[in-house]
């Protein structure tokens, strides 16, 4: 089969990128790849473990369940686009301060479903946090210090608001 | 793991998707939100030669209603828009209650209601609500177009009555009637993952507050969505009661033949199949209560 390539053009984290890809390259693996954005983690490429999320035009979804050649025209939001110069972005710096990683692997699909979750909900209870983690799994920390670093973060965010 | 290569269309209008289906049949799949899609191609369960890509097609998107007592929701509508949407929960409160058990919310900001519908998952949420609701399935091709019920929809594991050359376009759903309560409950070992059983209950009163109506729906429990409904005669023309409710659970766990999994025997799904016929249907007339 003759491969069919589609050219692209997206922003990713407020750069705009242009390139030319095959129908079946997965958004993950082009964010990776292609754009040397490794910020991005593949776990298991169905869907299921939500490492690889990303925000798509401020919207978090699995970037392994979403092929390149859709992502023509969008906005996407990675996890190298979190922290400014200013320093980490507060969730960033409550997952620092509350030991919400260990090995790391699912930590960037945690701060984007997060970012986003507490953009919408600034002030959400201990279940709701554990609501919307419950599309992220994390093999190493239990959760808890997770939790702890999301309830903090929310109330930072609160505090610093406009 | 990696698709295999395909062929990607990205379709301009409804009318070139058709006919590029009709002209590819079973070799093409439509690709709406792909979230079971695009890991079956992951896994190369799916092997499509051609994906056509109708997510640029907004005219299949969202949700227009309450004509006649209808609401009619676009194929690519996607969960994350009605779990939004509160006209809509408020007209169809069975979705409020199940929209939140579909996987989890990265699945539902891309997930539609036509792709969850088409891929006839038997363990999935929407089927048994579209069952117990009564929905029509709007199905448009190249050549024509036709309506069919919910309940023959479904047709085996994964398998639906779309035609090769068919798309899924809209759904049809009742408006929850007057002194009526709906209640969706499941069972699933993880919050998000697919239930081991779950029930859509759906009681409507006379106005002698007697049960004039009965619907249920399940999931997980039988190689397509069951629809339960018939299940339920011991509550018809009667007062609502508990005794009357245990006589549905358990003609309800006579109905169906759950197969077991790795998870749980047939016997305990058709356990906890009939435990939440009791509570859903419970639930179900304690909110038509609190309505009046």
């Amino acid at each position: 089969m003759q491969p069919d390539r589609h050219e692209i053009a997206l922003s990713v984290n407020g750069t705009a990128y242009r390139r030319e890809v095959e129908p079946r390259m997965l958004l993950s693996d082009f964010l990776r790849h292609e754009l040397m954005l490794a910020g991005t983690h593949v776990g298991c490429e169905h869907g299921v473990c939500g490492a690889c999320t990303i925000l798509l035009d401020g919207i978090p979804v699995r970037s392994c369940l979403m092929l390149a050649v859709q992502s023509d025209g969008h906005e996407l939001s990675t996890v190298e686009g979190l922290a400014s110069e200013a320093g980490l972005h507060p969730v960033q710096q409550a997952m620092h301060e509350h030991h919400g990683l260990q090995c790391g692997y699912c930590t960037p699909g945690i701060l984007m479903t997060m970012t986003a979750y507490l953009k919408e909900n600034p002030s959400p209870s201990e279940e709701e946090v554990r609501e919307a983690l419950s599309g992220n799994i994390c093999r190493c920390t239990g959760y808890q210090n997770i939790v702890d670093a999301m309830l903090a973060a929310a109330k930072a965010m609160r505090e610093t608001a406009p | 793991m990696k698709p295999a290569p395909f062929k990607y269309v990205k379709a301009s209008s409804l009318a070139q998707a058709l006919s590029l289906k009709a002209e590819h049949g079973d070799d093409a799949r439509f690709l709406a939100g792909g979230q079971s899609l695009i890991p079956a191609m992951n896994f190369r369960l799916a092997r499509p030669s051609v994906l056509i890509d109708i997510n640029g097609l907004s005219e299949l998107a969202g949700c227009s209603g309450a004509d006649g007592g209808q609401v009619r929701l676009g194929a690519l509508t996607r969960y994350r828009a009605l779990e939004r949407d509160g006209d809509f929960l408020k007209a169809c409160p069975l979705f409020a209650d199940a929209l939140p058990h579909i996987a989890h919310p990265q699945i539902r900001n891309r997930g539609t209601v036509g792709g969850n519908l088409s891929h006839a998952d038997p363990a999935s949420e929407l089927p048994a609500v579209a069952v117990a609701m009564g929905a029509r399935l709007h199905l448009q091709s190249a050549s024509g177009e036709r309506e069919v019920d919910a309940c023959d929809f479904f047709i085996g594991l994964l398998t639906t009555d779309v035609q090769p050359d068919e798309m899924l376009v809209d759904i049809s759903l009742p408006v929850q009637k007057p002194r009526s309560g709906a209640c969706f409950m499941e069972v699933a070992r993880r919050r998000g993952d697919f239930a081991l059983a779950g029930v859509a209950a759906i009681v409507t009163l006379d106005v002698e507050r007697r049960c004039s109506e009965v619907r249920l729906g399940l999931c997980g429990v039988g190689e397509t969505p069951v629809d339960a409904s018939s299940a339920a005669e011991a509550l018809i023309g009667e007062t609502f009661s508990d005794r009357a409710v245990e006589v549905v659970a358990a003609a309800v766990q006579r109905m169906i033949e759950p197969a077991g999994n790795v998870h749980a025997t047939a016997d305990y799904q058709r356990h906890v199949a009939g435990v939440l016929t009791s509570r859903a249907l419970r639930a179900a007339y304690q909110r038509i209560a609190r309505a009046a």
